[in-house]
């Protein structure tokens, strides 16, 4: 693999990516209105419901609008990295996958394509979600916006990953949905999204607490929230490091024509 | 033999005693076949016969389960890269992005070959007219006839300056005159590039038309030589009897 050839078929795929997504503008609306109908109504609805005790990064009480921007920032990277694999079930379903696959290039360069181009649209709708949040006069400091670049880039990356690796398994876009309920909500209500996870542990739901323990998204959140505030969070970073390499290196297996699920199927 | 005659007889693809299964059903059984350089060659045989599951086998999207296949002496398992990167394919289902430009379509493909853009650029205009199709480049590829839409996808096929190219059906839901403007415009190629053709198909005529005809039938090659020969052999008076009594549809 020539590095021009590779820097041109990453073009190619990004580019039809950002193509694509400019030309479906109702999905940027969605992409921004979900998060915000989260933190305008159901921060708004339960500020006085939830005390947040003063945990780290945050050295004072802190408002609830501000303790779940992180988790929000993270539900954004969910939804365009599980959006990025219906994308590749879609283009299998109509054969542009055989074009991509026959391509002369190496599987798992095509696939970080995806996943790259994936995580540039994940970054611009993270960075969306925090202007609006500035329009809200939500509190993040400004140089936080800075810090959280190569976290969110990374989180996006992982979250796009998760998805790539689901898109092996999910054969029809029929049984898209049905999988999403499996992952999305799950992943995103047993973190520390929308509470801390000692709240978790106090209200006596141990094995709840302890599953958000080791779910990879509320590493991602938690790393965001770090990051938000200049602040490093070494264990979060190491787990979704971690886990990036994992369901990237199974998405790689998954579409190897030697070994993977891919080839199980006549079609 | 002289130089052109060495390129002529040149070896494009082998194939060795590939099988492949699903499951318990057998979709190729012990396959050996070979394309020369400049040859035409229609793999004829009815719906399910394995064209298919041979094609995926060659373009390298699935791993055969025993056999071999080189093409332009790359082994397709062990150095896909290079081996893509010497063939064409028209896939039986279409694989244009619709919402995309003719033109955006064929720089995506330019671009996933690494063909640089002046390259590029000069190759698209020349593949588009000589299909006729210049006037359409700037339009979406939804807006095109099915007919038109596979001679762009053809056109696609060939930006990358393949050695072999595999059609899989490619005739399939359109009329006959697109149907035999592709086929003549394939043989052409053939001959004034050199191509190798593996034309994939159902239609005897379409056949007829080949230097070669292989017979697929239930994931085995039953027979192959030109249609003359294969007439004879099987003693009918045209290549669709053959092909029918090969198969054993024609019970006369």
């Amino acid at each position: 693999m020539k590095p021009a050839h590779a820097a041109q078929a990453a073009i190619a795929l990004g580019s039809r990516e950002v193509v694509k997504f400019v030309h479906q503008t109702g999905r940027l609306l969605s992409a921004l209105v979900r998060p915000a109908l989260w933190l305008i109504v159901f921060a708004a609805g339960f500020q006085n419901v939830f005390g947040v005790a003063v945990i780290p990064p945050y050295e004072t009480y802190i408002e609830y609008q501000v303790y779940i921007v992180p988790g929000l920032l993270a539900m954004v990277l969910l939804f365009n990295g599980m959006q990025s694999s219906l994308a590749m079930v879609y283009d299998r379903e109509m054969g542009l996958m055989r074009l991509l696959l026959t391509a002369p290039l190496p599987r798992w360069y095509l696939l970080l394509c995806k996943l790259g181009a994936g995580t540039l649209l994940s970054t611009l709708q993270a960075y969306a979600f925090l202007l609006l949040c500035a329009a809200f006069q939500v509190d993040i400091p400004w140089l936080g916006w800075l810090y959280a670049l190569p976290v969110i880039i990374l989180c996006g990356m992982m979250l796009g990953a998760l998805g790539l690796l689901l898109s092996v398994t999910i054969k029809q876009l029929e049984n898209f949905a049905g999988t999403m309920n499996f992952v999305i909500f799950p992943m995103f209500f047993i973190s520390s999204a929308l509470y801390p996870l000692w709240k978790l542990q106090e209200a006596g739901a141990e094995w709840v607490y302890q599953l958000a323990r080791f779910n990879p998204f509320t590493h991602a959140v938690e790393l965001i929230r770090f990051s938000l505030y200049g602040q490093f969070n070494p264990v979060s970073l190491a787990v979704v490091a971690a886990s990036l390499c994992v369901f990237f290196a199974l998405a790689v297996y998954g579409y190897d024509p030697q070994r993977g699920l891919v080839s199980r199927k006549g079609r | 033999m002289s130089a052109r005659d060495r390129a002529q007889h040149a070896v494009t693809l082998k194939v060795s005693g590939v099988s492949k299964s699903y499951g318990s059903r057998m979709a190729l059984n012990g396959i050996d076949l070979q394309l020369h350089a400049g040859e035409f060659v229609a793999l004829l045989g009815p719906n399910g016969a394995g064209k298919t599951t041979l094609f995926q086998l060659l373009t390298g999207l699935f791993v055969a389960d025993e056999g071999s296949i080189e093409v332009g002496g790359h082994h397709i398992g062990a150095n896909p890269v290079a081996a893509l990167a010497g063939i064409g394919v028209v896939f039986q289902q279409a694989t244009l992005d619709l919402d995309l430009t003719v033109a955006a379509n064929l720089r995506f493909h330019c671009r996933l070959h690494g063909i640089p853009r002046a390259v590029a650029r000069r190759r698209i205009r020349e593949e588009l007219e000589r299909l006729d199709l210049m006037d359409r480049a700037d339009e979406p590829a939804r807006s095109l006839s099915g007919g038109n839409r596979r001679k762009v996808e053809l056109a696609r096929s060939l930006l990358h300056e393949p050695n072999i190219l595999f059609m899989d059906e490619a005739t399939v839901g359109l009329d006959p005159a697109s149907r035999e403007q592709l086929v003549g415009y394939v043989t052409s190629l053939c001959r004034q590039r050199s191509l190798s053709v593996l034309w994939a198909t159902h239609l005897v005529d379409e056949a007829e038309r080949a230097n070669r005809v292989l017979v697929l039938h239930k994931g085995q090659l039953l027979a192959q030589g030109t249609p003359q020969s294969l007439i004879e052999h099987a003693n009918q008076p045209t290549l669709a009897d053959a092909f029918l009594t090969m198969t054993g549809v024609n019970t006369n």
